[in-house]
């Protein structure tokens, strides 16, 4: 069986929390309960002098890849509305050639 | 003058092509560029790389269809809730009309089915039990909290009684109308100021100089007689490379902005984002580190209040380097010997001293920005809150105009409202055409740039001193529509609690009871939300509709309550068929002349049905070579000379500085040292997150709440450190005006002198009544920020360029009678009485008569003053 997961350039990430507020609208989730959350590294001066500054969103326990919206023809809300661009729903195999092909760093695949 | 032969060369090669004169954006856009084609052809309108697998099956090209049992609205969401934008959303309702889940349209090429979070959580906004469900006049004490449910009937009724006294007995220039943001409630509180109250004064809601938007906006109309944005192809419905006249920007500046957060008119921060996919370089200019900063090829950190010094330093570079466009500046523009001249005064050495960013990166962001072909500036809302913000805008176009990147693919482009529809700030103004009340607008008299230049507002501070002094007449009525002025529009909060509270009547149109309806509001009317009205919006192209699909209880739009008065108050003002929103759309774009480009008149539905809801224009580029921009047709920019003004004309003639120059803040560092070892940090102000707009989405039932439940200040951790404050601290923020208090995040990225806070906060949760006043006043920044210290134009104001200390809130300092909004519902300030003799050291004062000891106090005026009888206007015209 084909497993699919999410492809997450977080070059391109800006911590907007639409993929957080999506998840929680299409699945009704109660104020402690998050299907996707937002991690945060920085901002913090490298000794280069260089600013490091990400945000990585990270699918939880409860993240069910929107199922229900994908059986329905639909994309998951949360890469529906990515403000940037920055996320890809697919088969695992896909999502791991194209970030080979993308050929940059700052790329993660969650598998569900 | 040979210059103007070179003008008259180009004028007859440009209009040999048989264009003949016309404003901006007249022109329509082919039917294949339009969007319902594009989407055919497409299926998905442009280039998100990773989302192209949309199911058009489930987005059809209509603006209406069944999902299961829910009917999609396909829609444009403006206000309120709202921002400045207008993202492409689909509604989903249920059979009662109720909003159950919205969804981005993943077909619009604006914004290709991006939301942000508060289009998403909508439902739990227009679902909320705390939402203002029918018309309520107040029973007890203003500040009590105590209402009474009436009919629309009884309101209009009252309404209607003061409006006639008023208009009879103390003139209609006594009767005042505030707009917050509310982009689609401009064209209706307008209208209804002008045609119903029948007097000029519309403002921005005691927001001091005016200082959003405007102050650029009055330097671009100055002198350039147009304003512009940032050209990331969006006035196009082919986007980005399928556009073939689009070029994308080599170098973009983000000048003042968070753009991922705030998306100003006409702009979404997501643009730049699918621009630097393709290749384009940021330079930001920010006082912090933002995200977007840190994906920029460079970062200048500036002090935060100097960034017209910064503009002028790099034009030293530029001009000294022979970096410029000597072209466009030969033929285009005016007084280029006199900038050159005037930027000597402003090197990287000593530009650096100022903004204190290093100079070394003056120069090569000036040269980074001048080598590139196009380049473009996003300037932000930090221009204008700077005393000197029209000025700060004038040096920034300056750099702008000397380099060529005026109305050029992937630069700065001219733009007007779609359809050249009157939907700001002038909508209805021809009802005034005869009377005296436009030329007599507060603050006219005082301001050139008002009476002359680009103004449909009066202005804020003006407004307030008449309120405070009757003079030059006394503001007898207070209209407010989305606008919360003491939780976050007006500075000097709780000078704008005392003057309000002596206003005879007060009406607010809002979503909630908010702080301000409970302090100062005779009645407060429910307003609809986005998706409960029709309507049209034209700030910038194209012209989309917004389709109704729902209601919610006794909840009406502006625009009905608009016509609701204005059939009552001036029936000969309104067409008997203008009775609700769609029919006053069809009516306006009937009465403007808006026509489809086969000559059919234009109307909502033609907009929807034909064109999906989104009717392009035909946006042309370089329209001052084209005779665009004139009214005569010919070449050139609608100024005094015709030209792209460095040297501006009409500030000479004002006997102003004709050209930019910097001036440091009223308050600071090196303009009062004596201030820096009691209130030792630069306070800037507004920060924003994704979770608020302003004052909104503060209902702890909101997800935005939910994840952001209290207001927070950045300080650096080094600062922090000294002053004993870990993370998450709460700590009182205070100067000579007043204090406040936020929590502390610590912000390595600031510089160590430089704190930066939040806005908006009152807390709907806590208790209505006063001293509670949903704790307004309590973490209000506008506690420590002047009114009345504008620029010499009357735009501008030090709202993120003043000083401040910090200290922790401990259990000795935070008494509930040490909250400021206990304070100032029982004193009238912040501080208690004591604070009075602590006088600002910049304050100017108000009437040329009156020079207040310490703050304005409105009791010590009056004791020291006669009320004098005022004649209306219009009896004095009689007479």
């Amino acid at each position: 069986m084909t497993r699919y997961g999410l492809f997450i350039d977080y070059e391109y990430c800006s911590g907007c929390k639409v993929c957080v507020t999506a998840c929680k609208m299409e699945h009704g989730f109660e104020p402690n309960d998050f299907g996707i959350v937002l991690l945060q590294d920085g901002p913090r001066e490298c000794s280069d002098g260089k600013w490091e500054y990400n945000y990585l969103p990270m699918p939880t326990h409860l993240c069910d890849l929107c199922a229900a919206r994908v059986d329905a023809g639909k994309l998951p809300n949360c890469v529906h509305h990515c403000q940037n661009g920055a996320m890809v729903y697919g088969p695992v195999e896909e999502l791991a050639a194209k970030a080979e092909a993308a050929n940059k760093s700052d790329i993660a695949i969650f598998v569900r | 003058m040979s210059d103007e032969k070179i003008d008259a060369i180009e004028t007859e090669e440009v209009l040999s092509d048989g264009k003949t004169a016309n404003l901006a954006g007249a022109e329509l856009a082919a039917d294949e560029e339009q969007i319902g084609q594009r989407i055919r052809e497409k299926g998905i309108a442009y280039g998100m790389p990773y989302n192209n697998t949309y199911n058009m099956d489930l987005y059809p090209d209509k603006v209406q269809w069944k999902e299961g049992d829910l009917t999609a609205t396909r829609t444009t969401m403006w206000s309120g809730p709202g921002c400045h934008s207008g993202c492409q959303i689909i509604f989903y309702t249920d059979e009662d009309g109720k909003l159950v889940k919205t969804e981005g349209d993943p077909n619009s090429p604006m914004t290709a089915g991006r939301l942000c979070m508060r289009c998403l959580e909508l439902p739990q906004m227009t679902n909320n039990e705390r939402r203002l469900k029918w018309p309520v006049k107040r029973v007890g004490e203003r500040g009590e909290g105590k209402w009474q449910r009436i009919s629309w009937d009884e309101a209009y009724d009252i309404i209607v009684e003061k409006v006639k006294d008023i208009q009879e007995n103390f003139g209609p220039e006594c009767i005042v109308s505030m707009i917050g943001t509310g982009r689609n409630v401009s064209q209706a509180i307008a209208h209804n100021q002008y045609a119903n109250f029948g007097g000029a004064d519309l403002t921005l809601c005691f927001l001091s100089g005016d200082s959003c938007m405007l102050p650029r906006t009055a330097l671009c109309y100055v002198i350039m007689g147009n304003q512009w944005v940032a050209d990331f192809s969006q006035f196009r419905a082919k986007r980005y490379e399928d556009d073939p006249e689009f070029v994308n920007p080599e170098v973009a500046i983000i000048w003042g902005t968070n753009p991922m957060i705030n998306n100003a008119d006409a702009f979404l921060g997501h643009w730049i984002i699918e621009s630097m996919k393709r290749g384009t370089k940021l330079i930001t200019v920010d006082p912090q580190l933002t995200w977007i900063a840190s994906r920029s090829d460079m970062w200048l950190r500036l002090r935060p209040g100097t960034d017209a010094a910064l503009a002028l330093g790099m034009m030293n570079v530029i001009i000294n380097e022979g970096l410029y466009d000597a072209q466009f500046v030969d033929y285009w523009t005016y007084g280029f010997p006199q900038l050159a001249e005037r930027v000597q005064e402003y090197s990287p050495s000593k530009v650096a001293e100022i903004t204190w960013v290093p100079e070394e990166q003056i120069i090569e962001a000036a040269r980074m920005y001048a080598k590139a072909k196009p380049a473009t500036v996003q300037w932000g809302l930090s221009v204008d809150m700077a005393k000197i913000g029209v000025i700060t805008a004038h040096a920034i176009a300056c750099l702008v105009g000397i380099t060529g990147n005026i109305d050029v693919p992937g630069g700065n482009v001219l733009i007007d409202q779609a359809a050249g529809l009157e939907f700001g700030y002038n909508s209805g103004i021809w009802e005034l055409e005869g009377t005296p009340y436009v030329a007599n607008r507060l603050g006219v008299d005082r301001y050139p740039l008002k009476k002359y230049g680009f103004t449909a507002s009066s202005q804020a501070d003006s407004i307030l001193q008449a309120i405070e002094t009757e003079q030059p007449h006394p503001v007898k009525m207070l209209w407010i529509e989305s606008a919360n002025p003491i939780a976050n529009m007006g500075q000097d909060a709780p000078r704008l609690y005392r003057a309000l509270k002596t206003i005879d009547f007060v009406v607010v149109e809002d979503l909630f009871i908010t702080p301000t309806c409970v302090a100062f509001a005779d009645l407060v009317l429910p307003c609809a939300m986005s998706h409960e009205r029709d309507c049209i919006r034209v700030w910038f192209d194209p012209l989309r509709t917004l389709t109704k699909c729902g209601s919610y209880e006794e909840c009406k739009s502006d625009e009905e309550i608009m016509i609701g008065l204005g059939h009552k108050i001036a029936p000969e003002k309104w067409p008997e068929y203008v009775v609700d929103d769609r029919s006053y759309m069809n009516w306006r774009l009937e009465r403007d002349g808006v026509l489809d480009n086969d000559g059919t008149q234009m109307t909502m539905e033609r907009v929807e049905e034909k064109y999906a809801g989104m009717w392009y224009h035909k946006f042309n580029y370089r329209k001052f070579e084209l005779g665009r921009l004139r009214p005569d047709g010919m070449p050139g920019f609608m100024t005094p000379t015709g030209r792209y003004e460095l040297y501006c004309t009409l500030f000479a003639s004002f006997g102003d500085d004709p050209l930019p120059y910097y001036e440091e803040p009223p308050t600071s560092p090196y303009r009062t040292p004596e201030l820096v070892e009691k209130y030792p940090f630069v306070l800037t102000t507004g920060k924003r997150s994704f979770e608020f707009f302003h004052s909104e989405w503060r209902q702890p039932e909101t997800i935005s709440r939910q994840l952001h439940p209290d207001p927070m200040f950045d300080i650096h951790p080094d600062a922090a450190a000294k002053y004993g404050i870990i993370d998450g601290d709460w700590v009182w923020i205070e100067n000579q005006m007043g204090r406040m208090k936020q929590r502390a995040r610590l912000n390595p990225t600031l510089d160590p002198r430089v704190i930066s806070t939040e806005h908006g906060w009152w807390f709907p949760e806590r208790a209505p009544e006063e001293p509670s006043l949903f704790g307004v006043f309590d973490c209000n920044p506008n506690n420590l920020i002047p009114q009345c210290e504008n620029g010499t134009n009357g735009y501008g104001a030090p709202i993120k360029c003043s000083m401040a200390t910090v200290y922790k809130v401990t259990p000795e300092n935070d008494t509930p009678e040490d909250q400021p909004t206990y304070q100032v519902c029982t004193t009238g300030y912040t501080h208690g009485p004591t604070h009075l003799s602590d006088k600002p050291s910049f304050y100017d004062g108000w009437t040329p008569d009156y020079e207040p000891e310490g703050f304005f106090d409105i009791e010590e005026y009056w004791a020291t003053h006669e009320h004098e009888e005022y004649v209306p206007l219009h009896k004095r015209e009689q007479a």
